[in-house]
């Protein structure tokens, strides 16, 4: 249970407080389908990975593909669920051009993974506990493509029977912030298992998110006695596609749900479409018109059993996952919120992993790449991968900042240096002489130390170096201070 | 042993060591098939006839033959129910929403065939997508059993869904063909045929490629002249598959090694719940003479209780068209098959490719299907049977505590008229009584001709094994063939027709 105090929504006639759940499509990273060997690669020309199976031919039988168990127990392990060693794949029937074999292998009453958790990571550095409500794997459908001919549909099956995992959420989530951040924190798990590519442009992540509005309080008596009736008639929003997008349509549903209730109109329970282009919902079908999927185990496939000895075999070999990551960076000396930053992408935790590796103390490497290398890529709209200087080069600047070989100003310019010319940071800084003075005369700082009275000769040659636009008074003060000597 | 005088009156055993012995070509064994087939058009028992290529295979057979490298069925002609998918031919299912479908791959089971030699005379007539007990659902129209009532030319219908099967099989069009069984649709036709058919147990045979009816109930096994020739056959047509998550991982035994073995000792069990109201009294006959010739060859008669027995064919009648209803969802007229023309939209493309496509039996199974499994009917009807499933399965269990096999008898009569009924469903679906239980359970079940009634009309008897105890049930089957001496053959009145 969380201490957290809910976002209010302010209406005509008091407060009102949103509760959200989520449903997280996530394509298993796989070479294969989940029942057939055909391939899954993203922008294939339209239906040439597709087999027999995919297009249901007559008497083609499906066979699930043990790779993408392995991965959904992986995901499942990640998430800290309890994995079911016996679950269930059913069919959920219902007719449309780009499902050939009329229905969806899906798992309905079985799952094959049960309860778990995510924490969120907030922006104020606290964490909020969501509840897992269940994992199941099905199979996708293909593509109808309604833009191509003026009097013909066409269907693309290159997805059809692609693999993904249903991730259902327990409406544990309060606020458009949490909303998103629990599409961000599920999705840094997915990509530390290695288990989706989290590709929400390419689709291997599709979110549909519920909402409903309850009177202030009601949501606590929800998690006290477990019954929904303290919450409201909750809307489905389908296929909410970025975390910007997820934010924007908790928004607006809410306020359109209690701006509804207020005027004194109900909310129908319904699926609703986000049109991202306006941020707003619209009605897509009522409960009414839901379909009667007429769901039964598929024969065709025997129930899925596992060993517990497998599902250990996977869980010993699961990576640090994020929250243990930034547990260990915190110990290491970040502070909560660096360290959730670095933590929150797989590649920020391993880019800053390796300059840990190469030798640079936490916080400094930290704070280098939180002030300066992010920035850049950002602002060059680059990711950490395709960025153009190395950790290795990142960390031997801060490295040569800690010893005081180079200033903080040059270890900026020595960035720009290697960011549009590449080469060895060591090399440049002795090559073009953007050793810091005392850095470049060792035995001269050990023999002012002995007698203070030789700092004059460092006086001479800042005065050199800068072309006798320094000021002799102030150097004199800033070498006594940066050398130690007494006044 | 002495050779029939025609080749076409061959066994199956017989013929393949014939032509292992080099005494009889493929060649000439297959020209003589193909000529039969060709003569018994009147039957209706193919849907396709492929004698090119038959001729091509046993040609091909021949040359292996004469260089040594002879596979088990090598060269022996072979009729394939128009269920199992085969390259390159049409495969309809009986059905016209088919259309022209040529599946560009095999089914596993005939790739078996082919793998160990056979060849492919064509593709035979059966109910449409396997629905029906009497071949009269087909699209392709019914076919006719080669036998008729003493002193009558009435047609009679060969039994169903392998209808086509049996009548090649019986009419001497082939030397043995495979069919399929969901409910006794290999069984209940052989009975009706004077053949041998058996459905082996659930999982023995690959499904890959056959055109499913309900999956968790559909079997292919063998059609056959004499009980070795199915013992010969499901030799080879049996295979675990992983092409197939059902198909079992069970060694598949030489059934003909242990054929002749006897039934000294064996305990067979006669199920009381297997007398059913209004009984024909030369079934009941036909039943206590296969127990006294089982008696006479040293078996122990043991009586055995299958309480739930008479829940089998309404448990049958949900789960089966819930299945199929599903099944045959992919029929849509979108990718292949038969597509209505001018559709206005995508739902009218549907419901008129359908409405066109299927016949009035296999649509009232998809709405049977389809209402047992809705929201609000799914826990009366789907999860009630599925609960029956699994008593029916304990009734086996228990029985097989004090018998190794049941003796019963297989259809409630001898084969009836065409037309005699289509006008009532359930009429047609009692003819199904004695098998169904057995596909519920997933055992084996063999159906052996014992006698003619007293019209001259074949009647058979079933016997029904443990799970993956085909050997026994071949062993028990040879015992009641030995006994009945059952060698009449319906006279051949189609080529003259």
């Amino acid at each position: 249970m969380t201490e957290r105090t809910a976002k209010l929504l302010k209406g005509q006639t008091g407060d009102w407080e949103i509760v959200i759940g989520m449903e997280v499509h996530a394509q298993i990273l796989s070479q294969s389908k989940l029942f057939s060997g055909a391939a899954t690669a993203f922008g294939a020309s339209p239906n040439s990975q597709v087999s027999f199976i995919d297009a249901g031919m007559p008497g083609m039988l499906p066979v699930i593909n043990k790779w993408c168990v392995e991965q959904a127990v992986r995901t499942g392990l990640g998430l800290k669920a309890q994995i079911n060693l016996t679950s269930v794949f059913d069919r959920k029937n219902y007719f449309y051009p780009d499902l050939p074999q009329g229905y969806q292998i899906s798992q309905y009453k079985s799952p094959i993974v049960g309860e778990g958790e995510i924490l969120l990571d907030m922006n104020d550095g606290s964490t909020i506990p969501v509840g897992i409500e269940r994992l199941h794997m099905e199979q996708d459908a293909g593509k109808s493509l309604h833009d191509q001919s003026p009097d013909s549909s066409f269907v693309d099956l290159n997805r059809s029977g692609v693999a993904l995992m249903e991730i259902v959420s327990k409406p544990h989530m309060r606020s458009s912030e949490e909303a998103a951040a629990f599409l961000k924190k599920l999705r840094a798990i997915l990509r530390y298992l290695g288990t989706c590519d989290g590709n929400m442009d390419e689709g291997s992540m599709r979110a549909d998110v519920n909402v409903s509005v309850c009177r202030a309080g009601g949501y606590e008596k929800f998690r006290a006695t477990g019954d929904f009736k303290h919450l409201g008639t909750r809307c489905e929003i389908k296929n909410v596609n970025s975390m910007r997008f997820v934010a924007q349509a908790v928004e607006y549903e809410a306020r359109r749900q209690v701006d509804l209730i207020e005027e004194g109109g109900t909310i129908v329970q319904e699926t609703r479409l986000f049109d991202s282009k306006v941020g707003e919902t619209r009605s897509m079908r009522s409960k009414e018109d839901a379909h009667d999927y007429r769901y039964f185990p598929d024969p065709d496939l025997l129930p899925l059993v596992l060993e517990q000895s497998w599902v250990d075999g996977i869980a010993a070999s699961l990576p640090e996952l994020p929250d243990a990551k930034k547990t260990r960076l915190i110990a290491a000396g970040l502070s909560p919120y660096d360290a959730s930053v670095l933590v929150a992408e797989k590649e920020s935790a391993d880019y800053f992993e390796a300059m840990m590796a190469a030798g640079v103390e936490a916080k400094a490497a930290a704070n280098w790449l939180n002030n300066e290398y992010f920035g850049r890529l950002n602002k060059a709209g680059l990711a950490i991968a395709d960025g153009p200087v190395s950790a290795a080069a990142n960390a031997a600047i801060v490295r040569m900042v800690a010893a005081n070989t180079i200033s903080g100003k040059i270890a900026k310019d020595l960035l720009d240096i290697l960011w549009s010319e590449g080469g060895d940071p060591e090399a440049i800084v002795e090559a073009r002489g953007l050793k810091q003075v005392t850095a470049a005369n060792p035995e001269k700082v050990e023999e002012v130390k002995a007698k203070p009275k030789l700092a004059s000769w460092f006086v001479g040659q800042v005065m050199k170096a800068s072309g006798g636009k320094a000021n002799p008074g102030a150097v004199n003060a800033i070498l006594k201070q940066k050398l130690n000597l007494p006044d | 042993m002495t050779l029939p005088s025609k080749l076409t009156d061959f066994s199956l055993a017989e013929a393949r060591d014939a032509v292992q012995a080099k005494k009889v070509s493929s060649k000439e064994l297959t020209t003589a098939f193909v000529k039969a087939v060709a003569d018994a058009r009147p039957l209706n028992a193919f849907v396709t006839e492929t004698p090119e290529k038959a001729l091509e295979m046993a040609v091909a057979s021949d040359v292996r033959i004469a260089h040594g490298n002879a596979r088990p069925l090598e060269g022996l002609p072979l009729a394939i129910k128009d269920l199992f998918c085969t390259k390159g031919v049409k495969t309809t299912a009986g059905s016209k929403i088919l259309g022209n479908f040529v599946p560009p791959y095999e089914s596993t089971v005939s790739q078996n065939l082919w793998d160990a030699g056979a060849v492919m005379l064509g593709k035979t007539n059966m109910d449409e997508f396997a629905m029906g007990s009497s071949n009269e659902t087909s699209h392709f129209g019914p076919v006719f059993n080669p036998w008729r009532a003493r002193n009558s030319n009435a047609n009679l219908v060969p039994g169903g869904s392998s209808g086509g099967s049996a009548a090649a099989v019986a009419g001497n069009l082939c030397l043995a063909a495979t069919g399929t069984d969901t409910g006794g649709s290999i069984r209940q036709p052989a009975a009706v045929t004077g053949t041998v058919g058996i459905k082996p147990t659930y999982g023995r045979c690959s499904r890959f490629g056959i055109v499913a009816f309900a999956s968790s109930l559909d079997q292919a096994g063998p059609m056959t002249r004499t009980v070795r020739d199915a013992a010969l056959l499901l030799k080879h047509m049996a295979s675990v598959d992983p092409k197939d998550s059902t198909s079992v991982d069970i060694p598949v035994p030489d059934y003909e090694a242990t054929l002749e073995d006897g039934v000294k000792g064996l305990r067979v069990g006669i199920p009381k719940e297997y007398r059913i109201d209004n009984m024909p009294p030369e079934i009941e006959q036909l039943w206590q003479k296969g127990i006294e010739w089982l008696k006479a060859q040293g078996a122990q008669i043991v009586d055995v209780s299958l309480p739930h027995t008479k829940y089998a064919l309404p448990t049958y009648y949900i789960v089966a068209p819930a299945e199929a209803s599903s099944n045959l969802a992919r029929y849509d007229g979108v990718r292949y098959g038969h597509r209505a023309a001018g559709a206005k939209d995508i739902v009218d493309l549907y419901e008129r490719s359908r409405a066109e496509g299927f016949g009035k039996e296999v649509q009232r199974r998809i709405l049977i299907g389809t209402y047992v499994l809705s929201s609000g009917y799914y826990d009366a009807y789907y999860s009630r049977a599925q609960k029956l499933r699994t008593l029916i399965l304990r009734d086996f269990t228990e029985a097989y505590k004090t018998c190794d096999v049941l003796l019963t008898p297989a259809t409630p009569g001898p084969a009836f008229g065409v037309g005699e009924k289509t006008a009532d469903p359930v009429e047609m679906y009692l003819n199904d009584v004695f098998t169904v239980t057995v596909n519920l359970a997933g055992l084996p079940g063999i159906a052996v001709p014992a006698g003619l009634t007293a019209n001259g009309l074949p009647l058979g008897l079933q016997l029904i094994g443990k799970a993956f105890d085909e050997a026994t049930l071949f062993k028990a089957a040879r015992a009641i063939e030995i006994a009945a001496g059952f060698t009449a053959k319906p006279t051949e009145w189609w080529r003259a027709a």
